[in-house]
């Protein structure tokens, strides 16, 4: 029942009969509905504003600020999100007016009388034109659309004369969304007797959402709670403060009622939760026997009109630099990025955040080599990545891998996926218009990395020590109390798991309490893959002390030394007999019989806060090896997924059933983005995908059934060896199945490096490579 | 989105249907598949909707000795089931069960497909190539159209206002005849992006094709022997570019090979 089985979620039980409650399962009397009129235009001037009673604008929001998230890297500038346009509007759905009425179809009739005289302006739309050819500027002051530039830089002179293989591409990986189940949404109401802001928000990170509010309401963070029920996934998107949040909070106080918005998935598609839209202009050096020498980058994230909170618009580009050089051993490394404002929505970090990106940029680069070069796309692999013995490992961009064996990865990959046989078959029918192919990508995943890597970026977010605290209630019943909030990952059950490997308790009697400002310790959430190691580190913690203090109480009323108690299957139990106590016993004297306890006894009692770091704070390394079999047809550019496996090492699972969950969850996401998800935008910055029948979510059908394997080597760094890997699974699948793609249409001369591999852009591709 | 406030009706019988269809602003409601997000994002703002689903008639279905009458009512489901009798021998509850997902089939008329004549929908391209009729009711009494006068355009149709779709008419397929059916989409459950239809019906002298999901009505083949016999490239593309989609090279070569497949399934 402890750290590594696999023990059914608790959560389940409600989630399965439909029983979660969620925001928009919140009424609270005399609600409002709230609907938004929101920018047609992705760069105009607000030239007025026709409302009507029951319609809010900027004007009459005084006081609020607008929401800012500076970076304090070098260039930095900051952009100010207004959260109701004031002067200009820089996105399509730009928040301009708010209607109130007693639903939200009355509320969208307010909205459709609002008259906006707009005066449009040239659109910032595509990022490369922001910066070389900018047709306008997003943000007027600044003289140029570029949030930040950075560069990491190195002397590739000898590479460029010397290299046996020079391979140089250009990739983009399309602007696309995060859709997770539930989308945002907000119901506020202000505690009088409490002079409290109360908001319910769906939200993975409700400390931060708190501590933003109060920088844009200008009162003290005490005066707001935030409470996340359950959340239907997060994947990033409801880690950020949004606008819309501001609005509701300032507006319930207005009028003195309780509002709510909950978003729809027009909103959420064509204004709110953009991610993952990067361009690589980039060059691979390698000697005649695939290792690769080095690495020459110019990078583009487009980053949308505002830096949002509390990630900035630089999180991104700024991994970009850091990360891009993945599992692999080089001596020479040269990056440039700029992260570029543009009149599209911001882009916010999701699941994997750059991570997908760069994995799909630096594997196809490894696959053209091994190409050129002849040798087989995993062979190439192993001969670069850094060696178990090698661990822990400093890479060029000083990065502190802690444990694993990446080649052992790979090696299994390409037996589960039977690479020989996938060769043989290519061979059979060399004429048949269905090709197929087999791709690998391997990339390793820095989790709940701490203080010592975010503090360099000055962001408001810098995570330090996470706390929990702990409570063993009379009856036994052990309550832990966590700033972080489960939004899927199951930590109802994984925490309680916890608990019983310190304490012995019974997770069935054991109570996640998170998603509450006023009932948790500050956190700065569910983010970064960090849970399981600082939750969970912080939840060991205080079950530490919690054991002491029961040992200390159970030894006096049992006449031993604490140091003969061990703690197990909800008892403490004197070593090797079988005199025992009950963790209720202990409880219910503690709480119940003080007259029996200890003079010694520490007052503290039952409860107890910890908090947890890593000694290490650079963060956990799982990795993965994905592979993948696929069928082209050629004449359509269908793409069939025949075969997925993904080699995984996630350090000590502590649920394996979850982690398999996660994995596959985050795979059925890497699918989306490598042939499905993409936002595609007008010439005027007009979002095409704004509904589902536009924007195309992988289902049942389009993901294959994966067959997982794990590595368990544990982290060096933390409390049980456990990794961060919550993002792992959404990060290979571009890459792999791109990259199979290319090995199927190679004998075509055909080689496509953008994503999504749409039909279309096969077949063009094909085409293009018969004139 | 939510949309507009609206009356709502459900009449008993195609009379009182049609006399509450001579209201201005009204619209008709069948399975609510298509009509629902239309009226959740505001492209349509009726008055009235009609519900059609209270009318028996339009849930009922005839078989006579060579065709069997649909009423309009009659949801993808039923067909895909195979509980009602099927003048196509199985080909019917394919196209069916290949329209979206079983919760919009469970809702989605046939009529109500016809009468949206989107492009990309199965049954404007199935129903024409199997040469089905369209009874129509209106305030000027019944009537009955071919398919290919029915379906004009893209979203168009000969319906006019006030116009009740009530019934399709299917031909039976006689022993020997094939359907070949080919659809092209991004995934399970989405609209098609290409549609190949062919039917072989030697005995009664019917050899039609047809290209379907274009910028308009499905574009019928009427005679497609000799495509039959040899589905070559050169001939494929130019029935396409007939069908005027030779602007856009990928499209058209979809167009091609959703044709070609079509007309291949004949023969297995
Ligand atoms: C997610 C999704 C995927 C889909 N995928 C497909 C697909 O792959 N293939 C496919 O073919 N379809 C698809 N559809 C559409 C579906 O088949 C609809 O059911 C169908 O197009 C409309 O039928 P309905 O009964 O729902 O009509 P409604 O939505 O109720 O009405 C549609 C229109 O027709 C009018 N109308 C309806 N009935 C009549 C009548 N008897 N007389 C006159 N006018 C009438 C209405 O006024 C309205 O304008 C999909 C729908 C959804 C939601």
């Amino acid at each position: 029942m402890g750290v590594g089985a696999r023990l059914p979620r608790k959560e389940d039980r409600r989630f399965l009969r439909g029983e979660g409650e969620y925001v928009a399962n919140i009424r609270i009397h005399g609600m409002l509905d709230v609907a938004f009129v929101r920018s047609p235009m992705a760069h105009a001037k607000i030239r007025g504003i026709r409302k009507f009673p029951g319609v809010f604008t900027s004007e009459d929001l005084k006081g609020v600020q607008p929401i800012r998230a500076s970076s304090s890297l070098k260039g930095f500038k900051s952009s100010d999100q207004p959260v109701l346009a004031a002067g200009k509007v820089r996105q399509v759905g730009e928040l301009v007016a708010m209607c109130v009425a007693a639903t939200r179809a009355e509320a969208e009739d307010l909205a459709d009388q609002v008259e906006l005289d707009l005066e449009e302006l040239p659109a910032v739309v595509d990022m490369i034109e922001a910066r070389i050819n900018p047709p306008a500027l997003v943000h007027d002051e600044w003289g140029d659309n570029v949030f930040l530039e950075s560069l990491v830089d190195d002397d590739l002179s000898e590479l460029k004369r010397n290299a046996a293989v020079t391979v140089k591409r250009s990739i983009r990986t399309a602007r696309q969304h995060m859709s997770p189940m539930e989308g945002r949404g907000v119901v506020c109401e202000w505690n009088r007797r409490l002079d409290q802001l109360v908001m319910y928000s769906a939200a993975q990170m409700p400390h931060l959402n708190r501590a933003g509010l109060a920088e844009c309401l200008g009162i003290d963070q005490g005066s707001i709670r935030v409470i996340a029920p359950d959340v239907g996934g997060g994947f990033g998107y409801k880690g950020i403060l949004l606008p819309e949040e501001v609005c509701l909070a300032w507006l319930c106080r207005k009028l003195g009622r309780p509002v709510r918005w909950i978003e729809d998935r027009r909103e959420q598609l064509s204004a709110n939760a953009n991610c993952r839209e990067h361009h690589y202009d980039i060059t691979l050096y390698a000697d005649a026997k695939g290792k690769i020498l080095g690495i020459d980058c110019e990078a583009t994230v487009d980053s949308g009109a505002y830096s949002s909170y509390p990630f900035s618009a630089c999180l991104e580009g700024a991994q970009v630099s850091s990360i891009l050089p993945g599992p692999y051993k080089m001596d020479r490394y040269r990056c440039r990025t700029w992260s570029m404002a543009t009149n599209k929505a911001p882009i916010l970090p999701y699941r994997g955040v750059a991570r997908t990106g760069v994995c799909f940029a630096l594997e196809l680069m490894v696959d053209a080599a091994a190409r050129e070069l002849k040798i087989e796309p995993h062979e190439m692999r192993l001969a670069n990545l850094v060696q178990p013995g090698e661990m822990p490992y400093t890479n060029i961009t000083n990065k502190h891998f802690d444990s694993g064996d990446y080649p052992e990865a790979v090696r299994r990959a390409a037996r589960m996926i039977d690479v020989e046989k996938i060769r043989k078959l290519q061979k059979e029918h060399p004429a048949s218009v269905r090709k197929i192919g087999v791709g690998f990508a391997i990339f390793c995943e820095q989790a709940a990395h701490g203080t010592s890597v975010y503090h360099g970026w000055g962001i408001p977010m810098v995570p330090g020590h996470e706390q929990c605290a702990a409570r063993l209630s009379p009856d036994g019943v052990l309550e832990l109390r966590i700033g972080a909030h489960s939004h899927g990952q199951g930590m109802e059950t994984t925490m309680a798991q916890v608990a019983h490997t310190v304490l012995g308790v019974d997770p069935e009697n054991v109570r996640l309490v998170h998603g509450d400002t006023a009932t948790t310790p500050y956190s700065t959430g569910t983010w970064g893959s960090r849970s399981m190691v600082m939750s969970g580190g912080a939840v060991a913690a205080a079950c530490d002390v919690i054991a002491g203090r029961v040992k200390a109480i159970a030894a006096k009323l049992l006449e031993v030394s604490s140091q003969d108690l061990i703690l197990s299957d909800g008892f403490a139990v004197v070593a090797g007999t079988d005199k025992k106590m009950s963790l209720a016993e202990v409880a219910h004297v503690w709480y119940r019989k003080p007259q029996l306890l200890p003079a010694d006894v520490d007052p503290a009692g039952l409860e107890a806060t910890a908090g947890y770091k890593a000694k290490v704070d650079t963060g956990t390394f799982s990795y993965a090896c994905h592979a993948t079999t696929v069928a082209v047809d050629t004449e359509t550019g269908h793409v069939e997924i025949l075969d997925y496996v993904i080699v995984e090492d996630g350090g000590t699972l502590v649920n394996p059933m979850i982690v398999d969950g996660q994995v596959f969850g985050g795979a059925a996401q890497g699918i989306g983005t490598a042939l499905y998800e993409e936002m595609p935008f007008d010439e005027q910055g007009q979002p095409l995908a704004t509904t589902l029948a536009d924007y195309l979510l992988p289902s049942a059908t389009e993901v294959p059934s994966i067959r997982i394997d794990h590595i368990e080597t544990p982290s060096p760094h933390t409390r049980f060896g456990q990794k961060g890997i919550g993002e792992g699974g959404a990060i290979a699948p571009p890459a792999a199945i791109a990259n199979a793609v290319n090995d199927a249409l190679a004998p075509l001369g055909v080689e496509i490096t953008e994503s999504p591999l749409t039909p279309r852009r096969i077949v063009e591709a094909i085409m293009k490579a018969r004139v | 989105m939510k949309a507009c406030a609206f009356e709502y009706e459900r009449p008993r019988n195609v009379e009182s249907a049609l006399r509450l269809l001579s209201t201005e602003n009204s619209k008709i409601l069948a399975g609510g598949q298509s009509l629902g997000p239309m009226l959740n994002l505001r492209v349509v703002q009726p008055a009235l909707l009609v519900d059609l689903r209270g009318i028996e008639e339009l849930k009922s279905v005839k078989d006579e000795k060579d065709s069997v009458t649909l009423g309009a009512c009659v949801t993808h489901a039923q067909i895909e089931d195979g509980r009602l009798p099927d003048p196509t021998r199985g080909f019917m509850r394919e196209v069916a069960a290949n329209i979206a997902y079983r919760a919009v089939r469970n809702r989605g008329t046939i009529g109500g497909s016809l009468a949206h004549a989107d492009p990309a929908a199965d049954w404007p391209s199935a129903l024409s190539v199997l040469g089905a009729t369209v009874l129509i009711a209106g305030p000027g009494g019944r009537h009955e159209i071919p398919i290919e006068k029915f379906l004009t355009g893209l979203f168009e149709t000969a319906l006019k206002t006030g116009d009740i779709l009530v019934a399709i008419r299917v031909p039976k397929l006689s022993a020997r005849a094939r359907v070949g059916y080919w659809k092209f989409c991004r995934k399970a459950g989405e609209f098609a992006q290409a549609i190949g239809a062919a039917l072989d019906d030697p005995e009664r002298g019917v050899a039609r094709a047809v290209i379907g999901a274009t910028r308009g009505a499905p574009h019928i083949l009427a005679d497609a022997k000799a495509l039959f016999a040899k589905p070559e490239k050169q001939a494929l593309l130019h029935a396409v570019d007939g069908a005027g989609l030779a602007a856009d090279a990928y499209n058209r070569q979809l167009h091609a090979v959703a044709l070609r497949r079509a007309i291949e399934k004949l023969a297995a």
